[in-house]
């Protein structure tokens, strides 16, 4: 079994809804296990669900959508897809009502932006999640919005009906097999100055809604797009600690620097996040790459070799041997 | 913990005093005898009962004293308190952070009770006792941010996250060290730290920014800044620079160590969850150099940085003047003896 | 204190043409030349969806107004001073739509207000261009009394309404559209130096 040494709070959940929305998408409620309120999130929040699949620890990140404010349960779907690294598959067929999974704290990577005239919301298929959570929050509070949907066909839309009945005029769907389109370039030219424009979809979609825009003078400042950055894991390797004359191994998901500490070295760290150099370590040789995904180091420290940051880099190669 | 609310003064007669237990808990900056600029962030996690670091919001005997000078100057210079309209809801943000802390911390003063929206707070040394609705600025006497900052120490700023940046877009600045929020409000984090020398080229901002971005709900982080002033005088504003910098001509080495104060700000960094704003509390800490100079370690230490400190520096702190009339002072504390690692006494 | 080099003053840079379906154009005194510049390069038929207003200050009489006029924009105002041009601006903006592009031209005093006014109206400050002409005259708020003070050149520069003597820094507020004049001899009153001409 992986344990991971990660340290970051976590939410411990059980599982005490899964509902088929389609024949793809099954949404999930969480709720705590200790009973407590779990974080308050905002519309475009996301969570990170760790899965304990054997001997793999998954982290998925999927977006919350049930209404911010809510902190008795969370609410996620997620669609089915074979071809991906397993995550929905295991929630689909191996995660059952009285499951038990463990939670990031939420994360926002795609906020409203609150200085907005007005809101324009353009989704596809599963993308429609953030956009659920965003629409609540922008109805509670009174602000202008408008979704522009685009589904497959009337059964394989998730949210319909729900969608028609709470928002009524304000939400537009488009369903594919009716051959119906977003009149995207009339809807972009018609939006009031101070309009903002959020698109969560498939690539070709956002693609396509973002390079209109732009192709027709909206600022960058002004579009927003959801962007799933993937949890800092690689293939495992391991390392050398010269100076406590010690070789450990560094799993798929664990850092550099919790390796460390787990093999009882103490390590000096302060931010754990790239940025404050308190954890930088010197390179004495390696046989590989290094992949530096701080923000502390320069260009020419990076491409030099001598330092690494191990609390978000990670090592691929032959042999890694640190001064700690 | 029990504590006396001081009665005091942070301007005028200037009657602010430190306790034996203030003085004990001061939170000395220096952690060795020299200093530099550094990204000195590090996790906002409880720490040594008793200490300043021990509760998310410290609340210490001055806090009484301190609401009523922060009054005072709302009274003369509203501009103090600005809020652009896109921030009213990290102001509601900011409100519960602090009442769900406070009456977890210390609920012997402050007590919050929610049934939904309906909110009943209860503020004790204030005398406040006070039922709303959550998220209805109509239901508040100021609005959110005002509202619970008129009962809170320490100056907070609100910072809008946009563009991969960070927007000073609000804020209660009413302790400052020299900066203006009417003057400020609506810049980035590289305009608004754009008057401190060297930092900027040392590559300090672009990685504090960097990291601050990706600042986590929940994992709070924090650091501390200096500067020294003289007299307790809180608002050391660049408003009323005009009245407050003529002190300085006033200090010579018989009565800097009554006069001159080092002045510590325990800044912390909040992810708030509902705006995606950041927080961002700047509370200060004043000692006197004779209070100071009780703990010998902080005397000597002080000395050495003082003497060393480059002089870009000395001018952006504002201590060109007063460095000499200091450093005399300073000086028959400093025995050369070696100092020990680390900021608490010994 | 640090006067020069601080990073919150405004970058310029020349005027593009941008892709949009409306180009509002505000310049003053010499600002009108960036309009032109631009003229040169622009797309035939790029000022049939333009509107220019123009505000002549020191550079009236230099036939600025007629030059502007024969690019032939769909609308073309000439304001006696920045005051009375800026309520326009306000108006045209609370009824543009998005694909508006905003060109300001001319003296920082100018670039700054109509940034007010832009702001407000919901328009990111990154997407806004600026191109300085002419005069370096400052315009510069008193931290003190928060009197603004306009075309000051000098450094320090005596606030016209509460009478201190300024330090004017480059530290430059966007929402007051001014750089900060600090009190140059508040530690030892009486000592401020003459005014020199420092912004020409």
């Amino acid at each position: 079994m992986t344990k991971s040494a990660d340290r970051t709070p976590k939410i411990d959940v059980r599982v005490t809804q899964i509902v088929d929305v389609t024949s793809e998408i099954k949404r999930f409620r969480f709720e705590p296990t200790d009973g407590k309120p779990l974080p308050v999130f905002a519309g475009g929040a996301h969570v990170v669900v760790e899965m304990e699949d054997g001997d793999t620890l998954r982290r998925n990140p999927y977006s919350l959508m049930s209404s911010p404010g809510a902190t008795d349960a969370y609410n996620i779907s997620v669609r089915r897809d074979p071809g991906g690294r397993g995550g929905s598959m295991f929630m689909h067929d191996r995660v059952t009502v009285g499951s038990l999974l463990r939670l990031s704290h939420p994360v926002n990577l795609f906020p409203i932006d609150r200085r907005a005239r007005k809101h324009l919301l353009f989704a596809g298929g599963i993308g429609i999640t953030p956009t659920l959570a965003m629409m609540s929050e922008l109805a509670r509070y009174g602000d202008a919005f408008e979704l522009n949907y685009a589904v497959r066909s009337e059964n394989d839309g998730a949210y319909l009906d729900q969608l028609r009945n709470t928002y009524g005029k304000r939400v537009s769907i488009y369903r594919d097999d009716q051959g119906e389109q977003i009149p995207l370039t009339t809807l972009l030219a018609a939006q009031p100055l101070g309009t903002h424009l959020y698109v969560c979809g498939p690539g070709g979609m956002m693609n396509w809604v973002l390079s209109t825009a732009e192709g027709l003078g909206w600022p960058a400042q002004n579009l927003h797009s959801e962007r799933f950055l993937a949890p800092p894991s690689g293939s495992p390797y391991e390392v050398r600690l010269a100076a406590s004359d010690l070789s450990i191994k560094v799993g798929p998901h664990q850092s550099m620097l919790e390796a460390i500490e787990a093999a009882g070295v103490d390590a000096p760290y302060l931010c754990r996040g790239g940025a404050c150099g308190q954890c930088e370590t010197r390179v004495i040789s390696f046989d590989g790459t290094l992949l530096h995904n701080d923000h502390y180091l320069t260009d020419d420290e990076h491409a030099g070799g001598q330092k690494v940051m191990p609390c978000v880099s990670r090592f691929e190669g032959r042999e890694l041997v640190l001064d700690r | 913990m029990t504590i006396e609310f001081n009665t005091e003064t942070f301007r005028g007669d200037f009657t602010y005093h430190n306790s034996a237990e203030a003085i004990a808990r001061f939170p000395f900056p220096f952690p060795e005898d020299k200093y530099m600029y550094s990204v000195n962030i590090e996790p906002h996690v409880s720490f040594r009962p008793g200490s300043v670091y021990e509760h998310p919001f410290d609340v210490d005997e001055h806090y009484v004293s301190e609401v009523a000078d922060r009054a005072l100057v709302l009274n003369e210079d509203p501009l103090r308190s600005q809020s652009l309209p896109h921030m009213n809801l990290a102001g509601w943000d900011l409100l519960e952070l602090l009442m769900t802390n406070l009456s977890e911390s210390y609920p012997q003063w402050f007590e919050l009770h929610q049934d939904g929206d309906r909110w009943h707070w209860i503020n004790r040394p204030l005398g406040i006792d006070d039922t709303f609705t959550f998220l209805d600025n109509t239901t508040l006497p100021y609005g959110p941010m005002e509202y619970i900052m008129r009962q809170t120490q320490g100056d907070y700023a609100l910072l809008d996250q946009r563009d991969d940046n960070l927007w000073m877009d609000a804020g209660v600045i009413t302790t400052q060290a020299d900066w203006s929020l009417d003057f400020d409000i609506g810049m980035n984090f590289m305009e608004w730290h754009g008057p401190v020398p060297l930092a900027h080229e040392l590559g300090v901002f672009e990685r504090a920014l960097k990291f601050l971005l990706n600042l986590r709900q929940g994992q709070p982080v924090r650091r501390l800044n200096w500067t020294m002033t003289v007299h307790p005088r809180l608002d050391t504003s660049p408003e009323n620079y005009a009245k407050w910098g003529v002190d300085r001509a006033t200090v010579t080495p018989e009565n800097a160590g009554e006069y001159m104060y080092l002045r510590v700000e325990l800044q912390s960094l909040w992810r708030l969850p509902r705006s995606n704003a950041i927080v961002f509390p700047i509370r200060c800490y004043l000692i006197s150099l004779q209070d100071l100079v009780t703990i010998p370690k902080w005397g000597r230490r002080l000395h050495r940085v003082l003497r060393d400190l480059p002089d870009e520096l000395a001018d952006y702190k504002g201590l060109t003047m007063t460095r000499p009339s200091v450093l005399q002072y300073l000086s028959q504390f400093d025995d050369g003896a070696q100092t020990s690692a680390g900021t608490f006494p010994d | 204190m640090l006067v020069e080099g601080i990073k919150s003053r405004p970058i310029y840079s020349p005027l593009v043409a941008r892709t949009g379906t409306l180009h509002l154009f505000m310049a003053d005194g010499e600002g009108a030349q960036a309009i032109l510049d631009l003229a040169t390069t622009a797309s035939p038929g790029f000022f049939e969806r333009a509107h220019i207003c123009y505000i002549p200050r020191a550079a009236a009489g230099r036939g600025f107004e007629s030059a502007l006029q024969a690019l032939n924009p769909a609308a073309f105002y000439v304001g006696p001073t920045v005051a009375a041009a800026l309520p326009r601006l306000a108006v045209e903006l609370a009824n543009a739509h998005m694909g508006t592009q905003i060109y300001l031209a001319g003296t920082e005093g100018m670039i700054g207000q109509a940034m007010v006014v832009a702001l407000a109206a919901g328009v990111d400050q990154a997407s806004i261009q600026r191109e300085h002409r002419g005069s370096e005259a400052r315009r510069v708020q008193c931290v003190h009394c928060k009197g603004i003070t306009e075309d000051v050149t000098t450094q320090p520069a005596k606030c016209a309404h509460c009478g201190l003597m300024l330090l004017v820094r480059d530290h430059y507020s966007r929402r007051i559209g001014a750089f900060q004049g600090v009190c140059v001899d508040a530690e030892m009153p009486g000592t401020a130096p003459d005014p020199e001409e420092a912004f020409r």
